[in-house]
């Protein structure tokens, strides 16, 4: 009995909560349309091999107004009965409320939601890996705020190792390396010498910073050829990519981006299903026990680091040989941290980060597609977007998340 | 009483080992510095060809016209600043010795804002927080001074100076308070959050002064309204407008002066730091925790606003757009080589203001790109910050440390 | 037949500290050998030697006659040599079966863990010993005695013949004790031989076959326990003859100074840790809280000293209703509070001596006027409140995590108790002291009372509630069990008490048994 006085408290808050979106539906994206406007959601893509299904057309207040009276009866089910599990059915709500937003900014207009699905997920992609990163790392209990440097690191070299030598491959394997190095330097201040792991990261981002730019403006500026990387081109799957919607998403594009899901996928089997999962995340949580059974806490820790700085490496390359085929001095522009608010958001799961990245990839792309359709609202505060929602995921989701509980902790052996 | 006296013996001579460390590390790290400008200049591989002696002697070369040109900037012209002072003393003529001075004030300068910087890092240090959010914090400040400064009009400038200093105050406390409430309410880190506000003023700043933004000036530049000029920190030498050393940097010590008094003679100062050292204990004495991170976390704010303050009110006379200052992470270089003391803040702060201001010469004589300064700086943070490295270079022998900083730890568990 | 484990001349240096001076150890096979030695006289440190947490600057160790090297845990796990740590080293959030397996895991298809193959196994080991553990369990939903079977399990299932038992009954109920003195009669049945650690007499003399007391890194003596009694033990701990009880006189309480009426306070998570309390405490008389950790009595003590919020009920002290304040005005109103986890809650390690004794009147006049600290003031308080309630320290200017953990208790207890404060709350305030600030803080609690404070104190160790409380409250899972006045109070009423059930319930039970017998 005593157990649900603070769910129930819970569970009226989330119920008023849907009730409150239903009705922001109507304030904010009712006025301002008439009755005769129509929106269209296009699915299909040109030059895409998935099969063509065509657009859906309809009324602009009917499409918004379906959607807030959904809204009203989810939450006045919640009120009354409790859904059994609520945060799908939040998940429901802000998804529709989305919508419903999409359905207005595209009012009189069409709007490709397989493009902007697909933006999503190609801007998710560094946000991902950079989140990857974290979960390795901090599930052995090494907070790395460096992920941005190693990133960056990533980028300037693949850039310039794929210019000189003409090869996305060999460009890529050298981000992958110039990530471990980094990764490397911060394992060894964080586990060797006890650095305080913020302070370390901050120092790696520092000196990254520092020495991509200082090389770029020496020589990548000096040279255009240095900075002229050859890109990934998309490979489209067979079978997979004729799928709508689905395929041009998921299945036809580059291979960093084949490689991020498959590492979301293969380190989440790592972690929970493997011997090394198992020891990684007991060094994460009590690596006094983790030692007493003969476990390196060291070693664990090390490896996870270096491997973590790779994958970071990867997100770096990723932003250079798979988009804009050069490099910019602090072109990842913060997308390091918003990786680890991703982290936490996702609870240190590497399915769940995916999904997270998913979030900020969409307000991210949001600001391109905003821009061309009716929004009035300044480019500069759309910008804003990604970092406004990582604040507000982070106030909402980080009192309730738990960290690995050794996080942050240096290990003494004595 | 004898006792007494080895004790103090024993005390000054830790001292000067306590200096030792700081000292070895900033050598070591220009050192480095060095080797990475020999490495990336091209005519000292040509010279290696010639022969060994040839390749050695020109890379001495290219250190000594990196170095010294890095300390002219800095300092002065030692022959210039003679021939300049008996010029004055003779004729009474200063104006060459005020030209000879120029690096000096330069260096002075710089580190006006740096010291302000510093002291905010610093601070949040004492109280367990890492604001890592100066440089949006300086935005804010900026704008907020700015618009005080060229927006009223007709006040002498004993109302205007302190009205638009304290505009900047508040609009860096604001948003410095905005991270450190969410911290103390949520939990949510303070490390993602400033930075996340520093993407977010960045964006609102260029919103404001974009050409036809509401604060910009209107002639087609993305720059705000020059301030009046009842407005202005006086200049040291006003008939040399070259020299812009004001009076801020007699503000910036006083802030110092200030800032070790609240830390170690008041009672907030003692909740600050035993929040920052151990939140429990502190909740167990009675201090309110929440009000005391809001607290530090807003002076430190109002401390970064002021960077910008007597950047504006006394160098720039306005605000650009893309007023990219890098004093954010700067800052957490300045707290750590001067401990999270003020005076060591001082210190620190004239060495990086000295290193800027002969950056720029640097790169002006010797073609060094500016970003070397930074490599130094992230080296500098990690040699202080792991001082074995250091000790285990030079084989210095370990001193008991005293206070070890605690700076943070942990996705906010308190 | 050589013993089973002999250690010769076991030395280990620390900087500033010599933890094992010399030490010969022998075992038996099928005995328990018990280490007796007061808190830091050296007996971790030894067993942590012997499972390769730590090397020796010098001895040998001879397993089964033959002489090994263990360089690790690794070495002594193969050894055959297995230890449960007084704090356990299990992690919460993994289930029984990962936490066995951790480190030896059982693998499928070379690559993926094999779960259920060690649960087999595990399962196979409870029931062999009588364990009754649950493979599937997640380790932080059990409670801490079955988390202790979990630890011993960790042992049989690594095969270990040496298993090394360290304190493992601070965390057990009387009735839990004997549950794992049976599991350890079980274990020497199948040919084990055990290490016991401790410093609780009673115990140690039950279950012993032979006795070694560690005094300051050194063998102070050997003991069997036919021939020794609890006084000659503590003689032998201590290097004096020790007086085993408080002496005091007996109390005259007067008028209530803390009273508290049904009170409900919430724990982790939404479940109530304390339900519906009410007692009170007077003014001139000790109370104790007796109970194994783990009953509500952490919440309860935050509850009164403001740190964690009251759900419903009324708390009055000295005649206010503090049930909803805040710490400081507890503080104000008159309450001296020595936590329980003194480096966590109590002290500032990091500040000097000086600064850890204004913590709670910092902002009080004359140590501060207005906001401005007084140097001056602060430091003459200092010393005196040093030389009086002798805290050995270097200088007032000493920080605080450089003193022994007694001294550091003798800080707190110097701040709290010169206050003039009315109520004092006392949280397990001699954990982990040496013998004579033991009898230094309990005199001091006595002398409080006979100035006329009433006072709290919480202790999981039965005989410091058994010797300084003049009534006692047993609680469990929530709620009051009992409070019993000393003059009726026995071990044996007390521990059933502790353990949930009522002796009167307990005594009838018996009583049906052996009428249907």
């Amino acid at each position: 009995m005593n157990d649900n006085l603070k769910n129930t408290h819970q569970a009226r808050t989330l119920g008023i909560a849907f009730l409150v979106f239903a009705t922001l539906m109507l304030i904010l994206f009712l006025p301002g349309t008439t009755g005769n406007q129509r929106t269209t959601f296009a699915f299909d893509l040109d030059l895409s091999p998935a099969l063509p299904i065509g657009s859906l057309t309809f009324s602009t207040q009917g499409g918004i107004f379906l959607l807030a009276v959904v809204a009203v009866f989810l939450g006045a089910w919640q009120l009354a009965k409790g859904f059994k599990r609520v945060y799908p059915i939040l998940g429901l709500v802000v998804a529709m409320f989305v919508v419903a937003f999409l359905t207005w900014a595209a009012r009189d207009r069409s709007m490709n939601m397989t493009g902007m699905l697909q933006s999503t997920l190609l801007r998710a992609v560094p946000i991902t890996l950079a989140a990857l990163c974290g979960v390795m790392c901090e599930r052995c209990a090494v907070i790395n705020i460096g992920i941005e440097g190693m990133m960056l690191s990533g980028a300037f070299v693949s850039a310039l190792v794929g210019s000189l030598s003409r090869s996305v491959w060999i460009g890529l394997i050298a981000a992958l390396l110039a990530g471990g190095v980094m990764g490397a330097l911060l394992a060894v201040l964080a586990i060797r010498y006890k650095v305080n792991q913020i302070v370390a990261g901050t120092a790696i981002n520092i000196l990254a910073t520092g020495l991509t730019s200082y090389f770029s403006s020496r020589y990548l500026q000096a040279i255009p050829d240095l900075n002229k990387p050859p890109t990934f081109r998309a490979i489209a799957l067979p079978g997979l990519s004729r799928l709508p919607i689905l395929g041009p998403v998921l299945f036809t594009t580059t291979v960093p981006v084949y490689l991020m899901l498959l590492l979301v996928i293969v380190i989440y089997v790592m972690l929970f299903y493997t011997r090394w999962g198992l020891r990684t995340r007991a060094v994460g949580e009590h690596p006094k026990a983790a030692d007493t059974l003969g476990v390196n806490v060291f070693m664990t820790r090390y490896v996870n680091v270096i491997l973590g700085g790779m994958v970071a490496g990867l997100g770096g390359a990723y932003l250079v040989l798979s988009s804009v085929a050069r490099f910019d001095e602090l072109m990842t522009a913060g997308r390091g941290f918003i990786g680890l608010a991703a982290m936490i958001f996702g609870k240190w799961n590497p399915i769940g980060a995916f999904g997270a990245s998913l979030i900020f990839g969409f307000a991210d792309s949001l600001q391109t597609n905003l821009a061309i359709l009716r929004v009035p609202i300044p480019s500069q505060f759309l910008l804003m977007t990604p970092y406004l929602v990582t604040m507000i995921v982070l106030a909402g989701v980080v009192g309730r998340a738990n960290p690995p509980a050794a996080d942050g902790l240096p290990y003494e052996k004595q | 009483m004898s006792k007494n006296n080895t004790t103090q013996k024993r005390r000054a001579g830790s001292r000067w080992r306590t200096l030792l460390t700081p000292v070895m590390a900033i050598v070591t790290a220009l050192i480095l510095g060095a080797v990475v400008i020999v490495v990336t200049d091209t005519s000292v591989y040509d010279a290696f060809q010639r022969g060994f002696g040839a390749g050695l002697g020109r890379a001495v070369q290219v250190i000594a016209t990196a170095y010294s040109a890095l300390f002219v900037g800095a300092f002065g012209d030692p022959v210039r600043l003679a021939q300049g002072l008996s010029l004055w003393i003779t004729t009474g003529d200063g104006r060459a010795w005020a030209q000879a001075l120029y690096p000096l004030s330069e260096t002075l300068r710089y580190t006006t804002p740096l010291i302000f910087a510093g002291l905010a890092v610093a601070l949040g240090f004492r109280g367990g927080l890492f604001n890592i959010g100066a440089e949006g914090q300086y935005f804010i400040a900026g704008l907020t001074t700015v618009y005080v400064g060229y927006s009223l009009t007709g006040l002498p400038w004993i109302i205007h100076v302190p009205l638009a200093l304290l505009a900047g105050i508040l609009g860096g406390a604001v948003w410095g308070l905005i991270p450190g409430y969410l911290k103390a309410k949520t939990g949510a880190h303070e490390v993602i959050n400033t930075i996340m506000m520093n993407y977010i003023a960045f964006r609102f700043a260029e919103f404001m002064l974009d050409v036809g933004g509401p604060m910009a000036r209107g002639d087609g530049r993305p720059v705000s309204p020059v301030i009046q000029e009842s407005a202005r920190l006086q200049q040291f030498l006003p008939s040399n407008p070259n020299i812009r050393f004001n009076v801020g940097f007699i503000l910036a010590l006083l802030a110092a002066a200030f800032v070790y008094w609240l830390l170690f003679k008041t009672t907030i100062g003692y909740e600050i730091r035993t929040v920052g050292q151990n939140p429990r204990a502190a909740k167990y004495a009675g201090m309110s925790v929440t009000r005391t991170i809001v607290l530090t976390m807003a002076i430190s704010g109002g401390l970064a606003g002021l960077a910008a303050s007597t950047d504006i009110l006394g160098v720039l006379r306005f605000m650009p757009n893309a007023f990219a200052s890098g004093y954010g992470f700067d800052a957490i270089a300045l707290a750590l080589l001067g401990n999270s003391h003020p005076f060591g803040v001082i210190l620190a702060s004239l060495l990086f203001g000295a290193l800027q201001a002969g950056a720029r010469n640097m790169q002006a004589m010797a073609r060094v790109p500016l970003d070397l300064t930074e490599i130094v700086q992230g080296l500098i943070i990690i040699f202080i910050a792991a001082p074995a490295i250091i000790r285990s270079l030079y084989r210095l022998r370990a001193i008991k440390e005293g206070e070890e900083l605690v700076v943070t730890s942990g996705w906010g568990q308190l | 037949m050589p013993p089973v484990l002999e250690l010769k001349g076991i030395t280990k240096r620390f900087p500033g500290v010599l933890a094992n001076d010399h030490i010969d150890l022998t075992l038996e096979e099928g005995k328990v050998l018990t280490l007796l030695g007061e808190n830091g006289a050296g007996k971790s440190t030894l067993m942590n030697i012997l499972y390769g947490l730590y090397t020796p600057d010098e001895g040998e160790i001879f397993v089964r006659g033959q002489k090994t090297d263990i360089h690790g845990p690794g070495d002594a796990i193969a050894l055959g040599i297995g230890m449960v740590h007084q704090h356990f080293m299990l992690v919460p959030v993994l289930s029984v079966t990962e936490n066995v397996m951790l480190g030896m895991e059982s693998i499928k298809n070379r690559l993926f863990l094999d779960r259920e193959k060690a649960a087999k196994r595990i399962q196979a080991i409870s029931e062999q010993y009588g364990l009754n553990v649950n493979p599937h369990a997640l380790v932080g939903d059990l409670p801490v005695g079955i988390q202790q079977r979990v630890e011993i399990i960790k042992l049989l299932y690594r095969e270990a013949d040496i298993l090394i038992l360290d304190e493992p009954t601070a965390v057990l109920t009387p009735q839990e004790v004997r549950g794992l003195f049976e599991v350890i009669r079980s274990l020497l049945a199948r040919g084990k031989s055990i290490i016991f650690i401790s410093h609780k007499l009673k115990e140690v003399l039950e279950i012993s076959d032979s006795i070694v007391v560690l005094r300051g890194g050194r063998v102070a003596g050997s003991a069997i326990p036919q021939e020794s009694n609890e006084r000659s033990l503590a003689s032998l701990m201590v290097g004096r003859d020790v007086i085993l009880t408080v002496q005091k006189e007996t109390a005259q309480p007067k008028e209530p100074v803390l009273e508290v009426e049904n009170l409900h306070v919430l724990g982790e998570g939404a479940a109530l840790a304390i339900e519906g309390i009410s007692f009170n405490v007077r003014a001139g008389e000790i109370v104790g809280v007796a109970g194994v950790q783990g009953n509500g009595q952490t919440e309860l003590v935050e509850s009164l000293t403001g740190l964690r919020p009251a759900h419903s009920g009324v708390v009055r002290l000295l005649g206010k209703d503090i049930t909803h304040a805040s710490p400081r005005t507890i503080t104000e109103v008159g309450t001296a509070h020595v936590p329980e986890d003194r480096q966590r809650d109590g002290l500032v390690l990091s500040y000097p001596v000086a600064d850890n004794l204004i913590l709670n009147t910092y902002y009080l006049s004359p140590i501060a006027e207005g906001m401005v600290l007084q140097d001056r003031v602060i430091r003459e308080r200092a010393e005196h409140l040093v030389a009086e309630y002798d805290v050995r320290t270097p200088s007032i200017m000493t920080p605080a995590g450089s003193l022994s953990g007694g001294n550091q208790q003798k800080v707190i207890v110097a701040r709290e108790l010169s206050r003039a404060g009315q109520f004092v709350v006392a949280s397990q305030p001699t954990r982990g002291l040496d013998v004579g600030s033991i009898e230094y803080i309990h005199s001091q609690l006595i002398s409080k009372r006979d100035e006329g404070a009433g006072v709290l104190v919480v202790s999981a160790e039965l005989d410091e509630i058994l010797s300084l409380a003049d009534r006692i409250i047993v609680m469990f899972d929530g709620r009051i069990m009992d409070v019993v006045p000393i003059e009726k109070a026995t071990r044996e009423d007390l521990g059933l008490l502790m353990a949930g059930v009522h002796p009167d319930e307990h005594k009838a039970n018996v009583a049906a048994i052996e009428e249907a017998v």
